[in-house]
């Protein structure tokens, strides 16, 4: 496997849940302006996973993490990490498409305000950029006082990435992120990550083996907290070197 | 948990195996009628290619279901790829049996041919190739594909002395150019069969393995 820059390192990385043992000595290496997935059965520690990279997992009680974390080469657990910066570094999409009972706009630029300030203008363009990346621009450009929970669940989607494009993240964290749209909106973001990872990173976790096929270019299969097994995913859906990796995605288990 | 999909994996697998049968059972008719100079035989391996012809057919539909129903992948995709290619293979060697009948029955009309001495040599290692290639196909066998790999070169060396003695033979004026003729092509007709034979080991290989070892590709490396 050849190694371009590398956005994430995790160096024997252990999350405890109170006792239990969620995540085990996990060792991996994310590509930049790469698609990576993250596929396991229930429990297996994916999104965990998923969530320490931009630390989400610090606001549930009783989290105790070991090893380092890279992003960009700084250790995201080191005592001077700045979260705020950390978490804009890092975005996040979530399960169902959670927009603010807001207007698109305001959607969009709640972030900013909290994060940094922006000229008017600047924030135009934004808005603008923002909404042109994942394909809605045209569809709201007239609508942007609309409240997002008017839009579609696939467009919330879309505007829950934008809102996320609007912070100029370097790395998307993507927790099963088409579990709520039909198959066709489902297709339809898919095509959007080939876009976005032209110039972002992509770490997604999903459920849908196929999913992993289509969209992305590293695959990771987890396995009751263990990184069982790391590769290119036309190699790991072609010809895996783990008895359980092939198990698990010829559907034999999980 | 045991999969529907895996039921209709080994049902596929059941199909390629009765092919298999088949055709090797063909071929071993057709070699006789060849070294027993049996016309009736030759016939019987003409008539029943249809049902060969049948099988491959459905064992093809049965594949584009599996594709395109089921997104096989990993060990299961590469089963499925292996069994199109053996599919094909076996179908292609099936012709190959009715090629060397058709010679079997033009030599029945010749008086006093002699068959050369590397002519039942051949048939004996191809038809021991042809059994160990669907043999291995059977028990998913590796190490018994990778011996059938080796004999071929055997087999590549017995076609050309035939081709080769059957031109001295014609310089010579002691043979007829139709027997001639009849003699070099069942030859090369069982040198195909060979080499079908290593396409159906090398597939094994590519599935239980996932190395692709045609074309010397490990040679190569």
């Amino acid at each position: 496997m050849s190694m371009g820059h590398l956005t994430i390192e995790t160096h024997n990385l252990n999350l405890y849940y109170t006792n239990f043992h969620a995540l085990i000595d996990i060792n991996l290496a994310i590509q930049e302006q790469r698609i990576t997935a993250l596929i396991g059965p229930s429990g297996c520690g994916k999104s965990t996973l998923v969530r320490v990279f931009n630390r989400m997992n610090d606001l549930i009680e009783g989290v105790r993490v070991t090893g380092e974390v890279l992003v960009e080469g700084s250790n995201i657990f080191s005592p001077d990490t700045d979260l705020i910066s950390l978490r804009e570094k890092v975005g996040m999409v979530f399960q169902r498409p959670n927009p603010f009972p807001l207007s698109v706009r305001d959607n969009l630029t709640f972030g900013l305000e909290i994060h940094q300030e922006h000229s008017n203008k600047n924030r135009t363009e934004i808005i603008e950029q923002s909404l042109k990346d994942v394909l809605l621009w045209n569809d709201l450009k007239d609508h942007l006082n609309q409240s997002a929970l008017r839009l579609s669940l696939e467009q919330q989607q879309r505007l829950c990435i934008a809102r996320v494009l609007a912070m100029k993240p370097q790395i998307i964290l993507m927790d099963e992120p088409c579990s709520a749209l039909d198959p066709i909106a489902t297709l339809k973001i898919e095509e959007l990550m080939q876009e976005l990872k032209k110039n972002y990173t992509i770490v997604i976790v999903t459920h849908n083996m196929q999913q992993a096929a289509r969209a992305s270019d590293y695959t990771a299969f987890l396995y009751l907290g263990e990184l069982i097994e790391f590769g290119e995913t036309k190699h790991i859906f072609s010809a895996p070197e783990q008895k359980q990796t092939e198990d698990y995605i010829t559907g034999r288990f999980g | 948990m045991e999969r529907h999909f895996q039921k209709e994996l080994e049902s596929l697998k059941t199909s390629l195996i009765k092919m298999g049968s088949v055709v090797e059972e063909n071929i071993a008719l057709s070699i006789r009628s060849v070294t027993e100079k049996n016309r009736e035989l030759a016939q019987k391996v003409i008539e029943s290619d249809v049902r060969i012809d049948a099988l491959e057919i459905e064992i093809d539909n049965a594949i584009v279901d599996l594709l395109a129903l089921q997104q096989p992948v990993a060990s299961d995709l590469r089963f499925i790829l292996a069994a199109l290619k053996i599919n094909n293979d076996l179908e292609r060697i099936g012709d190959h049996a009715v090629n060397i009948a058709q010679a079997a029955q033009v030599l029945c009309s010749i008086p006093d041919v002699e068959l050369l001495n590397e002519i039942p040599k051949m048939a004996e290692i191809t038809r021991t190739m042809l059994k160990e290639a669907i043999d291995s196909f059977i028990l998913l066998d590796p190490v018994k594909a990778r011996a059938v790999l080796k004999t071929d070169d055997q087999i590549d060396n017995l076609n050309r002395t035939v081709i080769r003695t059957v031109i001295e033979l014609l310089k010579s004026n002691k043979q007829t150019a139709e027997c001639g003729l009849e003699l070099s092509l069942i030859s090369r007709n069982m040198e195909r069969v060979a080499d079908l034979a290593t396409n159906i080991a090398e597939e094994v290989i590519f599935h239980t393995q996932a190395r692709v070892v045609k074309h010397h590709a490990e040679n190569r490396k």
